[in-house]
């Protein structure tokens, strides 16, 4: 991997605290372009309120977010955007109300010359994509509540790509999904990679983790227990990392 | 379209092409909304049921008359424009209790501006003062309804306490300005935007805004097969685009047949041929009353708010808010804002509906519009907005507060006392959200 250069994002020393909790407690992460990091821990580690943070969900309450060395300032998911982060959620954030074109153009639709919104030309546009990402898809005109977990998140992936992310965030992005689509899930994050997008992905599941990452930083009790390399470590390493709390080693 | 239920067709479609009835197969070629053919039925059977019992028990069916049909357009213009706005606050999950209160503060604010203030400067019965008056309404209105979503969206009230302090805060305030006093004569030019022989558009101009209804109807269809066949997305069959072309047509031209057909009353019309100097011939003047000026402002208002909904992104943001609040505001939409501009249109619309209901009544009172904020939540409701938020359309409100009143008329003319009346129109609403309720469940 290649550690030298400058880091496409750089979270330094973020705190966050909710009512006296201390949800995020002084981690520092980074991720290069072209790297998937993994971010482990158990259920309430902190791992999606530290991403929350990048995605512009949450503030930091202390610390310094930077992108390609720059300090920048991220105070709501429109900021984010405009630095080329986007957030596929645990949560998939859709309208559940509105069909898959509406969702992946929600907050930045196509608009024709008299500034109308344009419903052929976005359809259009997701059918193409669609058709790239998960060529089964075929309910455009249902609204997405009407879609299966995998559906739903071909169509949150969707968004993420079609705006060009140079800095991804996937949050559990296989949860729901069968083999199959899981299967899917993964070569969309190779063929990612390769375009040089960095990827932060919160797991559970450590084999995704091993199969999947480059490097991985664990997270226990809103502390960072430490950040290896994935092919420097075993299974049994990063499960001794989430559960213990302490690196390979110590 | 993004909220068009079509879930329906679809199940029909999937349970199995073979025994999938001439109905279901009609539905799904013309994408026509079931929930919509539903109300028109209800409508249906309201007017017709309504005209039986008045034939049958009194002898005499008033409600099928061209009479009580063009009178039922104006009443429901003051409901019908609130409603559309209605939809707007209760698709993203708030509610608007203060409506019925807000109309009667614009009311007596515009009553005050026409009739004690811009008099002194302007002279009585002066070109612009209707203007002004209007003018002045709508912002009031806007006003009104913009601070109501700031407290709910930038100081995170609930919806429903703003909006009931606003009931009792702008009904006060309604007194307090005119002191309870009822203000009247209103300009003679406002007073038309209410409706009366004077206040429609007669035969000829009913007959060319028909005319370019029908225009209207054939455009957008042709338009949207266009559309379709550019992205090569599934065309509907000829016969059904036909079809909806013609029943579009036949219901402007129906409606202006109607709208023509109800004469000027006998007094009215000798006035007018005296003041214009015409001879009246012994069997009388026949002089159509032709579109009420209210129920076109309807219309436009209708069109207009139903190209928001589906045409802007202001509108889509009004849904994706309702379907999914988190979601609307991590995909960047700005809610809080867009919380202040959805009650300041609802706002906007109290203020053009006091606009029209003082204008019919020729004057300003502070009771103006008591109890409106609840049929127009009941008409957006019956519409088929859903209280949980994320659907409901503008038409549907539209024809729910037609239905409404259509109901209250009715009882009206078969001389039912206001208590049935009240009886009946609190049960029909609960019973209309149970069986929207029934068909939700079933199209999942």
């Amino acid at each position: 991997m290649n550690t030298q250069s400058t880091p496409l994002v750089e979270m330094r020393d973020i705190s966050i605290a909710f009512g006296g909790v201390k949800a995020v407690d002084h981690v520092t992460v980074d991720l290069h372009p072209g790297e998937v990091v993994g971010l482990l821990g158990h259920n309430g580690a902190g791992k999606s309120t530290l991403i929350k943070i990048l995605s512009g969900a949450y503030q930091a309450d202390a610390g310094q977010i930077l992108i390609e060395g720059q300090p920048v300032e991220i105070n709501n998911p429109r900021d984010a955007r405009t630095h080329n982060i986007e957030t596929i959620y645990q949560t998939l954030a859709l309208a559940d109300n509105l069909d898959a074109a509406s969702n992946l153009f929600l907050g930045r639709e196509l608009v024709s010359s008299l500034g109308f919104v344009d419903d052929a030309r976005m359809e259009s546009e997701t059918r193409k994509i669609m058709g790239r990402l998960n060529p089964n898809f075929s309910k455009f005109a249902d609204p997405v509540k009407a879609l299966s977990g995998g559906q739903r998140q071909s169509v949150a992936i969707a968004r993420a790509v079609y705006f060009n992310a140079r800095i991804l965030i996937m949050d559990e992005p296989t949860a729901a999904l069968g083999p199959q689509e899981t299967k899917m899930v993964s070569e969309l994050i190779q063929e990612l990679k390769k375009q040089g997008i960095g990827i932060f992905l919160i797991s559970h599941d450590i084999n995704d983790v091993m199969e999947l990452c480059d490097r991985a930083s664990v997270m226990k009790n809103g502390k960072l227990v430490g950040t290896v390399d994935v092919k420097d470590v075993t299974d049994d390493d990063l499960l001794g990392m989430i559960i213990l709390g302490k690196k390979p080693g110590e | 379209m993004s909220q068009t239920d079509t879930s329906a067709p679809e199940t029909a479609h999937s349970s199995a092409a073979a025994v999938e009835g001439a109905f279901a197969r009609f539905l799904r070629a013309t994408e026509l909304d079931t929930r919509l053919l539903g109300m028109l039925g209800a409508l249906a059977l309201i007017w017709v049921g309504f005209h039986m019992y008045g034939a049958l028990v009194n002898n005499f069916g008033a409600f099928l008359t061209p009479r009580n049909l063009w009178n039922l357009s104006v009443q429901t213009s003051s409901i019908g424009i609130m409603a559309t706005g209605m939809v707007l606050v209760i698709v993203t999950r708030h509610i608007d209790l203060s409506v019925g209160s807000v109309l009667g503060f614009c009311a007596i604010v515009m009553g005050v501006m026409q009739v004690n203030i811009l008099p002194q400067f302007l002279g009585l019965g002066h070109p612009f003062l209707w203007i002004i008056a209007v003018i002045t309404g709508l912002i009031c209105g806007t006003l009104i309804g913009a601070f109501h979503g700031w407290l709910i969206g930038y100081r995170g009230i609930p919806a429903f306490i703003v909006t009931l302090g606003g009931l009792l805060v702008w009904r006060g305030a309604a007194f307090l300005v005119a002191r309870g006093e009822t203000i009247s004569p209103v300009d003679p030019t406002f007073a038309l935007l209410g409706g009366g022989p004077y206040g429609a558009i007669g035969a000829t101009g009913s007959w060319l805004l028909g005319a370019l209804g029908c225009v209207g109807v054939i455009a957008l269809i042709l338009m949207g097969r266009a559309q379709r066949r550019k992205f090569q997305f599934p065309l509907r069959p000829v016969w059904a685009e036909s079809f909806l072309a013609v029943v579009g047509c036949g219901a402007v031209i129906g409606a202006t047949l109607l709208v023509n057909s109800y004469p000027w009353p006998k007094g009215i019309v000798r006035r007018y041929a005296e003041a214009e100097g015409i001879e009246v011939p012994p069997d009388g003047l026949f002089i159509s009353h032709g579109y009420a000026i209210p129920v076109l402002i309807l219309i436009a208002v209708g069109i207009a708010m139903s190209f928001l909904m589906s045409r802007t992104r202001f509108g889509r943001y009004v849904y994706a808010m309702g379907g999914n609040p988190e979601a609307a505001e991590l995909a960047g939409i700005n809610t809080r804002w867009m919380t202040v501009k959805i009650f300041a249109l609802m706002g906007a619309l109290a203020g053009l509906s006091a606009v029209v209901a003082s204008a019919r009544l020729n004057s300003a009172t502070n009771a103006l519009g008591t109890l409106d904020e609840l049929y127009v939540i009941a008409a957006a409701v019956i519409g088929g907005t859903s209280l949980a938020g994320g659907i409901g359309t503008i038409y549907g409100a539209i024809l729910g507060a037609l239905v409404m009143q259509s109901l209250q008329t009715g009882m009206v003319l078969i001389g039912f006392d206001a208590a049935i009346q009240q009886v009946v129109v609190g049960s029909v609403l609960v019973l209309a959200v149970y069986l929207d309720i029934l068909y939700r469940g079933k199209s999942k």
